[in-house]
């Protein structure tokens, strides 16, 4: 504490110039007590923020750049320690007592976090939440603190805000709560913000808006903004400068357009290479249909019965026909809500659907429950969370031969065995890893366990929830291939769902535009990447291009060497 | 691995003894076994209950007393090592004896385990009075040693028995650790018993309800509803009524109320695991409700199980002693650890050794119990080490 106050004087004798850093990391380490010994998150990293600067701080996960800032802002875990030096205007802010620490936490650097959801609390209205800092830290009234609120919301484009005040989070969209954060970080003025990811779990189009916001908002204020990201493409279009993290150590660091375009480090280069490449070329046209439907329709009911009155009905899927072909792949894209998963799950009847469906030529509406479980080894699932996905409390084993004990019964532990060996290395597992538990996994290894639960049923459909969605770039191009792979073994036919359009780009040859329920638009990539006839594709590639595609690889579409690669 | 990209592969294994990969497969239970074994206070606790189960039922037979023999002598007597009855109470005793014979005491000296009395009589001093011995608690083996040859007086011997009364005696001069160890079957009994079958019905019932879900899952949750309406008391008096007061009656009275709690905890959890996506990738997969059930849902609910039932024992145990205590449970002279302490509170001033053994016996055995089903939950998640 003395030597925090004395080293504050010499820094406030200088004027605040462009050349003295708002937020100063000097060999910062950050670690963690484990029960396996101390886990080293952060390993000495210098960083430097000025004002009216934007910092990326990229990485994939696991690389500490998160910690980092959770370290600087006295919000590490109870198992984490910090050393090193953080300085906020000369100030020494690593270490200080909670109360010290709030006068800098809030007041002068904000902080908004991935999930808007989880970051707000369900049970205050939002005007609630954003007056509770103005009240504390600027030791506004009541009243004024709500008048402030308003010009937030105004600020941070929320229409209507004097209204909007007395909404409860889970009545605003994802967007608009992600505003609303930014919003109750914004609230005291800081100097600095850190932005962990605040686009990640959004939608493109809204991605772009949050974007285009916090950069008006810098202009405005001056802030320097500190903005973690996965996203290189993010980190391009928005950052004046980027600190590439790998394992705790800040790779490399530089200006934006430097690092991205012509990166020193081996490791930025092998990020910006991540980008899913190459593309499918259609099955024959003569390839039998596998799958099937025609207007197919999902209604969900929500809540009514005897005393509540009338259900609330939403029609998830409106009217939608899917024709697969041996050997396709069908991408499905959009936003979240557009009703892609619903129908993915319509088509296999894990969801009730109205509307013909066929199965191999077979109508799958009529099967009662024995005939449609013998389908089921046919046509398989992957989903999009790899955590939620594999039962924890089961062994990777078990996991992947679940499906055996009911479609082949008869074979023996040891056959069954032999089998989940056979499909662990078709998925490029290790299968010595059998016995253990999902939780030991990495994200992609998962994703790669819940593949091999479906293949080892020798499917020849296979539905794909987002599979790549929840991971890293790079852990994404292994999956993507590893899909082709299987794809080009198997003689499967994919329907892929996703909201990244350059996975989709990447797998698939036909495609659909989903928005609300209704197909938008469909037809070959290359035709609708091209030349997009809906607004909304328009709209969608816009957003999804403009923000992430990497000049660097030139990842044109129709680039032949993309087809090497698959 | 052939999986570069993945990064660092495998986490540093977060399982304790980072097994090697073995070719034989592993699963849940033996993992949760392996666990259980590694958690020292799991496996204390675990023999705790061991040793604590085989003194109950083998105890009574080795404490040398009956629960129900009363010793008319030894009312209330405080615990103690060395054997009653005391030196400072042998002559006590005799006196006892020798008054109830009609006889006069003359003389008496102990030795070597044995005493020996003269009594004398106006009358001849008929040899049954020996009988006034042999029915003393205190004296066993008597024999006539010498008589007088007017038949006035004679000399009899008597070992003095040796009681060892470790807990005390209550108060009617009953065992104390005999009837301690005895109450501890029925307490044993009806906590694990009982506990058991409500939580085997209450996982089965509220895992099916929970994932059956829908109109199934209305119909089973509002039949629990009607039984939880059923006043506790009144079901005993029911079930009394028309089957008479009997040991196995309790089993189902109290059974028949606890699985309720765990049903609709147990349900609780199965309707959040019915919407995770490993339960919709099985169902994608054609494996049944059934197997659904066993595999995925049961499984991911026993953490909060576990712990219910370490809370289930000891309150299934305090209800069996308000049963007793109304008179619907056991019954003299069969006693359990409850009504055992419930005498024991009244005597707090006179005999608190009537209340400190029992509830010591009590609680250290819910102590076990509560450590024992920490380290099944934690054996049972993966995810903890």
């Amino acid at each position: 504490m003395e030597a925090t106050l004395s080293s504050d004087h010499p820094f406030s004798d200088h004027p605040s110039s462009d050349n003295a850093p708002l937020l100063e990391l000097n060999d910062l380490r950050v670690g963690f007590d484990t029960p396996d010994g101390e886990v080293q998150a952060v390993r000495g990293i210098r960083l430097a923020l000025h004002a009216r600067e934007t910092l990326a701080v990229v990485g994939e996960s696991g690389s500490g750049k998160s910690q980092t800032m959770m370290a600087a802002m006295g919000l590490l875990a109870k198992n984490g320690r910090a050393s090193g030096s953080v300085r906020y205007r000369g100030r020494e802010i690593l270490g200080l007592k909670a109360a010290a620490l709030n006068e800098v936490r809030g007041a002068k650097i904000g902080m908004i976090f991935q999930e808007p959801m989880t970051s707000l609390d369900p049970l205050y209205t939002i005007g609630n939440q954003i007056a509770e800092p103005l009240t504390r830290h600027l030791r506004l009234s009541g009243r004024a603190a709500r008048q402030r609120a308003v010009e937030l919301l105004t600020l941070v484009g929320i229409p209507d805000p004097a209204r909007r005040l007395e909404a409860y989070p889970h009545e605003l969209s994802g967007g608009q709560r992600q505003r609303v954060m930014i919003a109750m970080a914004l609230a005291a003025e800081p100097d600095v913000l850190i932005a962990d990811e605040p686009t990640t779990a959004l939608d493109v189009t809204v991605q772009a808006q949050i974007i285009d916001l916090l950069r008006t908002l810098q202009q405005r204020f001056g802030m320097g903004i500190v903005f973690i990201t996965h996203d290189l493409g993010l980190a391009r279009h928005f950052a004046d400068r980027v600190a590439v993290m790998r394992h705790g150590l800040v790779v490399e660091e530089g200006p934006a357009s430097e690092v991205l375009t012509t990166p020193k480090a081996e490791y930025t280069r092998m990020l910006l290479a991540a980008e899913p490449t190459g593309t499918k070329a259609p099955p024959p046209a003569d390839a039998p249909i596998v799958l099937e439907a025609r207007r197919l329709n999902v209604t969900f009911r929500i809540g009514g019965g005897l005393l509540a009155g009338p259900p609330l009905v939403i029609h998830a899927v409106n009217n939608v026909s899917v024709t697969l072909r041996e050997g396709q792949t069908i991408g499905i894209v959009g936003e979240s809500g557009s009703g892609k998963s619903t129908l993915g799950r319509a088509l296999i009847r894990l969801i009730e659907a109205q509307g013909d469906i066929r199965l191999f030529g077979e109508p799958a509406n009529a099967l009662d429950t024995q005939s449609l479980r013998a389908l089921r080894r046919q046509v398989q699932i992957v989903f999009q969370d790899p955590f939620g996905s594999l039962s924890p409390r089961m062994t990777v084993g078990e996991i992947i031969t679940e499906g055996l004990r009911v479609h082949a019964p008869h074979l023996d532990r040891r056959a069954r065995e032999r089998l989940a060996v056979q499909a662990l290395e078709d998925v490029s597992l290790d299968p010595g890893l059998r016995n253990r538990y999902p939780h030991e996994f990495s994200g992609g290894q998962r994703q790669r366990i819940a593949i091999a639960r479906a293949v080892i049923l020798k499917p020849r459909v296979l539905v794909l929830d987002e599979p790549t969605s929840a991971l890293d770039r790079s852990v994404q191009k292994d999956i993507v291939e590893l899909l082709r792979r299987l794809q080009g073994e198997h003689g499967l036919s994919y329907l892929f769902i996703s909201h990244d359009l350059s996975v989709v780009r990447a797998l698939s040859d036909w495609i659909m535009v989903m928005r609300a329920g209704q197909v938008v638009e469909a037809g070959p990539t290359d035709e609708v990447f091209r030349a997009p006839a809906a607004a909304y594709t328009r709209e969608l590639i816009a957003a999804a291009f403009g923000l992430s595609d990497t000049p660097v690889a030139p990842a044109a579409p129709d680039l032949p060497r993309g087809v090497a690669l698959g | 691995m052939t999986a570069p990209a993945d990064g660092a592969a495998v986490r540093p294994s977060l399982t304790p003894a980072a097994p090697p990969p073995v070719a034989k497969g592993r699963s849940l239970w033996s993992d949760a076994w392996r666990r259980l074994t590694a958690n020292r206070a799991a496996v204390v606790s675990a023999v705790y209950l061991v040793v604590m189960t085989f003194a109950c039922l083998v105890g009574p037979l080795v404490t040398g007393h009956d629960y129900t023999t009363i010793y008319t002598d030894y009312v209330r007597v405080p615990p103690s090592l060395t054997p009653y009855p005391k030196q400072d109470q042998i002559a006590g005793a005799l006196e006892d004896v020798v008054k109830r014979m009609r006889v006069d005491l003359v003389d008496w000296s102990e030795q070597d385990g044995r005493v020996s009395v003269t009594v004398r009589s106006a009358r001849a001093v008929d040899p049954r009075v020996l009988r006034y011995l042999e029915r003393s608690p205190s004296f066993i083996d008597p024999r006539i040693e010498s008589t007088e040859p007017d038949g006035l007086s004679m000399t009899m011997s008597a070992a003095v028995a040796r009681h060892y009364f470790l807990f005390g005696t209550d108060n009617t001069g009953r065992d104390l650790l005999t009837r301690t160890l005895i109450a501890g079957r029925v307490s044993l009994a009806i906590g694990l018993l009982a506990g058991l079958t409500a939580v085997l019905i209450g996982v089965t019932y509220g895992a099916a309800s929970g994932f059956l879900g829908g109109r199934v899952d209305d119909v089973m949750m509002r039949f629990v509803d009607i039984l939880y309406s059923l006043p506790f008391i009144f079901l005993v008096i029911m079930l009394v009524v028309f089957f008479g007061r009997n040991f196995v009656l309790m089993f189902i009275a109290v059974g028949a109320v606890q699985w309720l709690d765990m049903a609709r905890i147990v349900r609780g959890q199965a309707l959040s695991i019915r919407r995770q996506e490993y339960v919709q990738a099985a169902t994608a997969m054609g494996v049944s409700p059934a197997g659904i059930l066993w595999r995925h849902v049961v499984p991911n609910t026993l953490g909060p199980v576990a712990v219910y039932m370490t809370l289930l024992v000891p309150q299934v145990i305090l209800l069996e002693s308000f049963l007793s205590y109304l008179g619907l449970g056991v019954q003299e002279p069969l006693t359990s650890w409850g009504v055992l302490i419930a005498q024991g509170s009244k005597n707090i001033p006179s005999a608190n050794w009537l209340l400190i053994f029992p509830s010591l016996f009590l609680t250290s055995t819910l102590f076990a119990l509560n450590f024992l089903g920490d380290g099944l939950r934690d054996a049972l998640d993966p995810k903890d080490r």
